[in-house]
């Protein structure tokens, strides 16, 4: 029977211990069970651990491949550090969704069948949207709502399509496909929207920066990572991922560069490196999947030590804006530090994680003679240097003095980002120490001469760029249009607009009842009424008197 | 609380930064001398050019920035668009 328990349920049982317990044990709760989860990972035997009947279908609630535990393994790695982050600061009840969203990323990694999948993919839709909540604030409210509206809608898409592939394949399996009817369409449709893909990419930019300075940790880790694994198990090699891809690696890039919050700019380049995982699932040969899946590690890992410093960064003089901030390097040296490191990671630079995976997309491309493909990609490092590597270390710690000297971050916020900065730097140094971890076996080497220049020059003179062209990326306080605009502004003009023009007519007619309904009344109450004709009390006389004329009135015929 | 300190840091200092500028340019100029000793493998032709990434990188960076601005002009509100 433990065969069919997936290390998820040791996360959910410890997401309603957190909310149980206090002090101490609450504390040992948060180290203990993601370090249980990561040994149970690991027990995991490939293939299906087991079968259960539900209704008329073969559920299979674990599964196990490399693909499948290497991503559950950085999401426990993930929810273990993400808990050292926050475990003093965030409230019990985020730290409880946090380790429920963690339970729900961790469950699709190991879902067997897409009714498990779909399960746990809600699992993370409910709990996500309580971190956003967490934030607190009016606006984290109302981005929440918009947040849970999405997902709710792309969770409504994933389990049409799923439907319609259990009613016409007659298998709930798990395995590859393409987008070739309407059932996959949906499929890829509702996995694209937790994936953050246009044009439905707003809702990340919009809900994460509202969440708590603990909270956006969480949330960069888990969704579009879970959407990026059931990509790779469901439709590696479908082509409309390639454009899709790429359109989500320039949009990131454009929008970050206009915006003025910290972590906004973050938010953006989630879209903007999950744009690169597509692309490669787009590709879908061997190289490509292992790209995606290796980038998809180390990006976790870099995206949230980026996060982890912009939070310590609200947490500590509760502003959020690039105009507000500035030359906080003199008083936190180490929140700097880490924060370049995870903006160098991102940025590819060499002997960092990003540089020895995102290189196996490259290859991927180059290896399929996909010249434009690789071109665009590379154009995209560049500005990935752009938008993260430069731009939010600048304008957060450096650039011009804000007059803030806030303190450096609390120990255990600086033990979660040493952590990360340091794994950062491991990958990016021993590549071999992922890559033996990764679904295909893998040979290549990530550090010949050429790369290393290529890559040196690319980004160096993208930094001279940045600051060569540093007016015109001045900061400003606004914010950018995006889709969401639609339903944010459009839609509730329509609807305004719609209840204006049929107000007058309905007021009318409402009128109109009204008289209508009052003259009845009156002319009920006037027959009726205590001085109405028929409710009026007749004296015995007046019946007497009718009763004699009848009498006389017969008297009279008779004779007659 | 928050006053700002006597701002002496010698990362803020003129001279620093120009030194810094000075090692910048030094370190570019190096990477793309380097080419001439360590060859940069070109998988499609052109990026094995000498120079290539360097020019690549700067101009890409450069369209973007252009394109951002652009879009900029259309998209940008005040940050208080949509407060009610």
């Amino acid at each position: 029977m433990t065969e069919l328990a997936s290390p998820a349920l040791i996360l959910l049982a410890a997401a309603l211990l957190v909310a149980l317990t206090r002090g101490h044990w609450r504390n040992a709760v948060i180290f203990v069970a993601p370090l249980v989860t990561l040994w149970a990972i690991w027990q995991v035997p490939d293939g299906v651990a087991g079968t259960v009947r539900f209704l008329d279908y073969m559920i299979e609630p674990v599964e196990g491949s490399a693909l499948r535990r290497l991503f559950a393994t950085i999401f426990a790695i993930m929810v273990l550090t993400g808990g050292l982050f926050a475990f003093r600061q965030a409230r019990w009840y985020e730290l409880s969704a946090a380790f429920a969203y963690a339970a729900g990323a961790v469950g699709v990694c190991f879902a067997g069948d897409l009714i498990t999948l779909f399960l746990f993919w809600e699992l993370m839709a409910l709990f996500s949207t309580v971190i956003v909540w967490c934030g607190g604030t009016r606006a984290a409210r109302k981005a929440g709502i918009r947040y849970a509206i999405m997902h709710l809608l792309g969770g409504v898409i994933l389990k049409v399509g799923i439907e319609g592939v259990v009613v016409h394949t007659g298998s709930v399996d798990i395995r590859p496909m393409l987008a070739t009817n309407f059932d996959t369409w949906m499929i890829l449709i509702g996995i694209l929207i937790n994936a953050a893909a246009p044009p439905l990419s707003a809702w990340l930019a919009d809900a994460y920066p509202e969440s708590s300075p603990t909270g956006s940790v969480f949330l960069s880790a888990f969704t579009t990572k879970t959407a990026v694994i059931a990509l790779i198990m469901l439709f590696p090699g479908e082509p409309v991922l390639i454009a899709v891809g790429l359109y989500m690696v320039m949009y990131g890039i454009i929008y970050a560069l206009l915006e003025n919050d910290a972590r906004r700019i973050l938010a953006y380049s989630i879209v903007n490196q999950v744009g690169f995982m597509v692309c490669a699932v787009g590709i879908g040969t061997q190289m490509a999947l292992n790209g995606a899946a290796a980038h998809a590690f180390a990006h976790i890992i870099y995206k949230a030590l980026l996060f982890m410093s912009a939070g310590v960064v609200v947490y500590r003089t509760g502003k959020n804006k690039c105009t507000e901030l500035g030359g906080l390097f003199r008083t936190m040296p180490l929140t700097t530090i880490c924060g370049i490191i995870g903006a160098l990671s991102i940025s590819s630079f060499p002997l960092t994680s990003g540089f020895t995976t995102k290189a196996l997309i490259s290859q991927a491309a180059v290896d399929q003679g996909l010249a434009a493909v690789y071109f665009l990609l590379t154009a995209a490092s560049a500005g990935v240097f752009l938008h993260a590597g430069i731009k939010f270390p600048w304008f957060v710690f450096f650039q011009k003095d804000s007059g803030m000297r806030p303190k450096d971050a609390p120990w255990n916020m600086a033990a979660a980002m040493v952590f990360f900065s340091v794994l950062c730097i491991v990958i990016g140094v021993f590549p071999e120490a992922l890559y033996r971890f990764l679904p295909y076996p893998v040979n290549y080497h990530a550090y010949t001469a050429g790369k290393v220049l290529f890559y040196l020059q690319l980004l160096l003179f993208s930094g001279l760029a940045f600051f060569v062209m540093l007016p015109w990326l001045k900061r400003t306080p606004t914010i950018s249009l995006d889709v969401d605009w639609i339903y944010r502004r459009l839609f509730p003009a329509i609807t305004a607009w719609i209840c204006d023009a049929v107000a007058d007519p309905l007021a009318r007619i409402g009128r109109r009842i009204q008289y209508m309904c009052e003259a009845t009344l009156s002319r009920i109450y006037r027959h009726h009424g205590p001085e109405g004709v028929l409710a009026r009390t007749w004296p015995t006389g007046s019946m007497v008197m009718w009763v004699a004329i009848l009498l006389a009135c017969y008297l009279v015929l008779y004779y007659v | 609380m928050n006053q700002p300190a006597r701002d002496d840091h010698w990362l803020t200092r003129p001279a620093s930064i120009q030194q810094i500028w000075r090692v910048f340019y030094a370190v570019l100029a190096l990477t793309v001398l380097a080419q001439l000793l360590t060859e940069i493998k070109g998988y499609f032709d052109i990026d094995g050019w000498f120079g290539f990434a360097g020019g690549f990188g700067f101009l890409s960076c450069a369209a973007m920035v252009l394109v951002a601005k652009a879009l900029g002009v259309l998209l940008k509100q005040p940050d208080n668009y949509y407060d009610d």
